[in-house]
């Protein structure tokens, strides 16, 4: 039994059912609608790049630059519409044009990665580690270090909406769960990730399908900036600069495998909630910043060692 | 010191029930060299792992210099003086040479390693062996020869009494092979014993000073190498009767040509290939490890370039088109290692069985897969090859039988209805039954019209369910016979024959 519930996706959700039941009389203000809301609103970003790394690590890839990506194209579109100067300021098209060059902007990125990891068969850690550096080197650089305020309306509207910015988000994770449970490609993607000779030589076009995963991961991450950049009204150049433990670590409480192969977006949005809540509630008890990632820390920890004895045990045939 | 260095008193040996060395006892003096012979599966690599206690006998005993030997593992066979020389080198490439030879029992004190000592002693152990190489260089930059030298330099500063060369002329070329010998001679000349252990019994006869011949586990003859010519060496090596592990077949050969292949060439692996596979028909070939088989079946496939020559599927040139328009055009293919390349472990018997017809159950533009029919096809598959879970479906493939493992690969290419289905070693590592239940999948699948490739290392198996072998050595098809001519020896005498064909010996 205890068994079936470590092995089962289901795992971080009743994790966080718990977290919830123990945190209650603990934390004042904890268990109140509004701050049920906070949570929720709070995590939206943090869903659609973890729902696009998934994708990645499925591919038994990992995606280090994600954060830069949102840091890149944060001030890339806000230099597009921003009324200070931008090319495009005060014209209705600000606030579509802005967001298309980003999301185009995060998917040529994930072009880039997936192309050097696919067709020069680079490790995936060390190409986006070194993409991570030399994009948020060049956002800083490009910006001068300065943040770029002054954005259209319709444009902060994405974000700080509560309904669009959840539409958008919902939108985001339905897609990539679809293609993952109802398409050839999540078919092929998981085969991949599990074997990539065995998929070759059963006809999938490997290359291909890596390249793929990391472009819609690029590409969600620049759909995170537009909320970001919304939400905060700002594009700055280190924007969510310390988020990327959140990324990858929401990802793998979820209980989406680092070895590749195993994965879903339900599972990972589990993990943003959990993350969220141990968050929201350990700022509720007034503990600093260092200890909450302390204890963040701590989970992303035995999660991944979790992941670890899932895929020894499977690896044994237990 | 004469007298007799090994003395193995009626060793057996059983996996799983099935017998592998029945009753073994053999002698071996100081100073001689025994040749080791015998097809694969009768047994020499288990008498040898024995011997270097990576196995332990079931029954009998071992003795060196008339003391009783029960090794615990490889550690207590190097103390007691035997050296392996494996096919695949036990040596690291991205070590020196120097820290390969040593790398053991570093000469050191105090945790720190003496370099200067150690490349000094290095140095003498490459002379004594002919290599004049610095033993600094990474061993890595050595060709396959030179490494095999430096394992017999390892073999030597330990002061080996006995060194076990497994087939260790397989990746050499002939001057190396040449080279190789001059050592062994001057070896034996120092009252070093050696088991050699090959299929290429000219050179066994050039080496060796006696022979001994394994077949199913027992040992069926021994004696100096001159009572023993190479056709006497391969009769005793087969001389076995065929019994009924096949299924009826009737032939069900068509006219249509499903798979042409004309002059294929790929330098250093197959040379002029040429040959024509008909719809119903099974077509083997034979041939040993290294023979070119494997890589001919890759190159059909797509999984390897081609040099030159074509290659045709019902009629259309496929010579240039990736492995996965092959498949969409029904070619289909069970690889020799199914862990590595023909299953994901991990992913679920339903994954894997669904991996490559699934698009035959996707909309043509975006893939959107029909989950429903697709599940459908899977379970029907499933129940035809009748494997054998716990779950059906949902268990991980890792934990299934050698056999249920192999019957998940065909299914999954069955479920594509594949035209040319090519299998490479289809019942390597699977018990008799569930071999039994493959040799009737073929049988039925030439029924239907398919067209079978057949590769495999057991000439019985070949003799027992295709219409047609073609017999590889070196590159080349060496021989063809038609199921009137199947005869084991002229097979066996084909694949083993290291000079060019004179016309067919029968």
């Amino acid at each position: 039994m205890l068994q079936r519930v470590v092995q089962s996706g289901w795992l971080t959700l009743i994790l966080c059912v718990i977290y919830c039941v123990v945190m209650a009389p603990l934390a004042n203000g904890f268990a109140t609608l509004e701050n049920a809301g906070n949570v929720l609103f709070a995590m939206l970003p943090l869903l659609i790049v973890a729902s696009g790394q998934t994708l990645v690590l499925i591919v038994a890839g990992i995606d280090l630059s994600v954060t830069s990506i949102i840091a890149l194209t944060s001030v890339l579109g806000a230099a597009v519409m921003t009324s200070d100067g931008g090319p495009l300021s005060g014209s209705p098209l600000g606030a579509p044009m802005a967001v298309a060059v980003m999301l185009l902007m995060g998917s040529a990125i994930g072009l880039a990665n997936g192309f050097c990891v696919a067709w020069l068969r680079m490790p995936p850690f060390i190409v986006t580690l070194t993409s991570m550096m030399f994009l948020s080197g060049s956002a800083v650089w490009w910006t001068q270090s300065k943040s770029i305020y002054n954005l259209p309306a319709e444009f902060l509207m994405l974000g700080k909406n509560v309904w669009v910015a959840t539409a958008i988000t919902i939108a985001v994770i339905l897609t990539i769960h679809f293609v993952l449970t109802q398409t050839l490609f999540g078919l092929r993607l998981r085969a991949v990730g599990h074997n990539a000779e065995t998929a070759r030589v059963s006809g999938v076009h490997v290359r291909g399908i890596v390249i793929i995963a990391y472009v819609l991961c690029g590409a969600s991450a620049a759909m995170a900036s537009v909320l970001i950049t919304s939400q905060l009204e700002t594009g700055s150049p280190v924007q969510w600069q310390n988020n990327l433990l959140d990324v990858i670590g929401a990802t793998v409480i979820g209980g989406t495998s680092l070895y590749g192969g195993r994965g879903s977006v339900v599972w990972t949005s589990s993990g943003v909630l959990l993350l969220a809540l141990i968050d929201n509630s350990l700022n509720l008890l007034n503990l600093s910043h260092f200890t909450i990632m302390m204890a963040k820390g701590s989970v992303i920890l035995l999660a991944a060692l979790l992941d670890t004895l899932r895929h020894r045990v499977a690896g044994r045939g237990g | 010191m004469a007298g007799t260095l090994l003395k193995l008193d009626n060793i057996g040996k059983s996996f799983f029930g099935v017998q592998v060395l029945i009753g073994v006892s053999l002698q071996l003096e100081a100073g001689i060299t025994l040749g080791l012979v015998g097809e694969n599966g009768a047994g020499k690599s288990t008498l040898m792992n024995i011997l270097g206690g990576n196995l332990t006998a079931d029954s009998g005993r071992m003795f060196i210099y008339d003391q009783l030997y029960l090794p615990n593992g490889p550690r207590d066979s190097e103390t007691a003086g035997i050296a392996f020389i494996h096919q695949e080198l036990n040596l690291f490439p991205n070590l020196s040479i120097a820290e390969n030879l040593f790398l053991t029992r570093f000469p050191s004190s105090m945790g720190l390693i003496h370099r200067r000592d150690m490349f000094a002693r290095s140095r003498q152990l490459l002379e004594q062996v002919g290599l004049e190489l610095s033993p600094k260089w990474r061993l890595g930059s050595l060709s396959a020869g030179e490494r095999q030298l430096v394992e017999i330099a390892k073999a030597l500063s330990l002061d080996a009494k006995l060194i076990i060369l497994d087939e260790p002329t397989t990746s050499l070329t002939s001057r190396e092979s040449d080279k190789l010998f001059a050592l062994l001679d001057s070896l034996k000349t120092r009252g070093i014993s050696m088991i050699y252990i090959s299929h290429a019994l000219r050179d066994v006869r050039r080496v060796c000073d006696e022979v001994a011949v394994l077949r199913d586990g027992s040992l069926i003859g021994h004696g100096p190498i001159g009572e023993f010519s190479e056709s006497r060496l391969v009769s005793m090596m087969v001389g076995r009767e065929l019994d009924s592990q096949f299924p009826k077949r009737t032939p069900s050969i068509c006219e249509e040509s499903r798979l042409e292949a004309k002059h294929l060439s790929l330098r250093g692996t197959i040379y002029d290939v040429t040959f024509d596979l008909r719809a119903g028909e099974v077509l083997g070939i034979a041939g040993l490890m290294g023979s070119g088989r494997t890589e001919l079946a890759r190159i059909l496939f797509g999984l390897d370039p081609v040099q030159s020559g074509s290659l045709k599927l019902s009629g259309h040139d496929i010579t240039a088109l990736p492995t996965r328009h092959r498949i969409a055009r029904g070619m289909a293919m069970l690889t020799e290692s199914r862990r590595e390349d023909g299953l994901c472990m991990l992913a679920s018997i339903d994954e894997n069985l669904g991996l490559v017809a699934a698009p035959k159950f996707a909309t043509k533009r975006l893939g959107i897969v029909r989950n429903k029919a697709l599940s459908a096809a899977i379970q029907s598959v499933r129940e035809a090859v009748q494997i054998t879970s716990s779950a059906p479906g949902k268990q991980s493939v890792q934990t299934l039988s050698g056999g249920n493992q192999q019957k998940v690969v065909l299914a999954k290419w069955l479920l594509n209805s594949p035209k040319v289905l090519i299998l490479d070693e289809p019942t390597r590592g699977i018990d008799v039954g569930a071999k039994f239940e493959v040799y009737r999948l073929i049988a039925e699948l030439s029924k239907s019209g398919a067209a079978i490739l057949v590769i495999s290392s057991e000439i019985e198996e070949l003799i027992g369910i295709c219409d047609r072998i073609l017999v590889m050595n070196q590159g080349e098809i060496r021989d063809e016979l038609t199921c009137a001519e199947f005869d084991r020896e002229r097979i066996l005498r084909s694949a083993l024959r290291a000079e060019t064909v004179q016309g067919s010996v029968s």
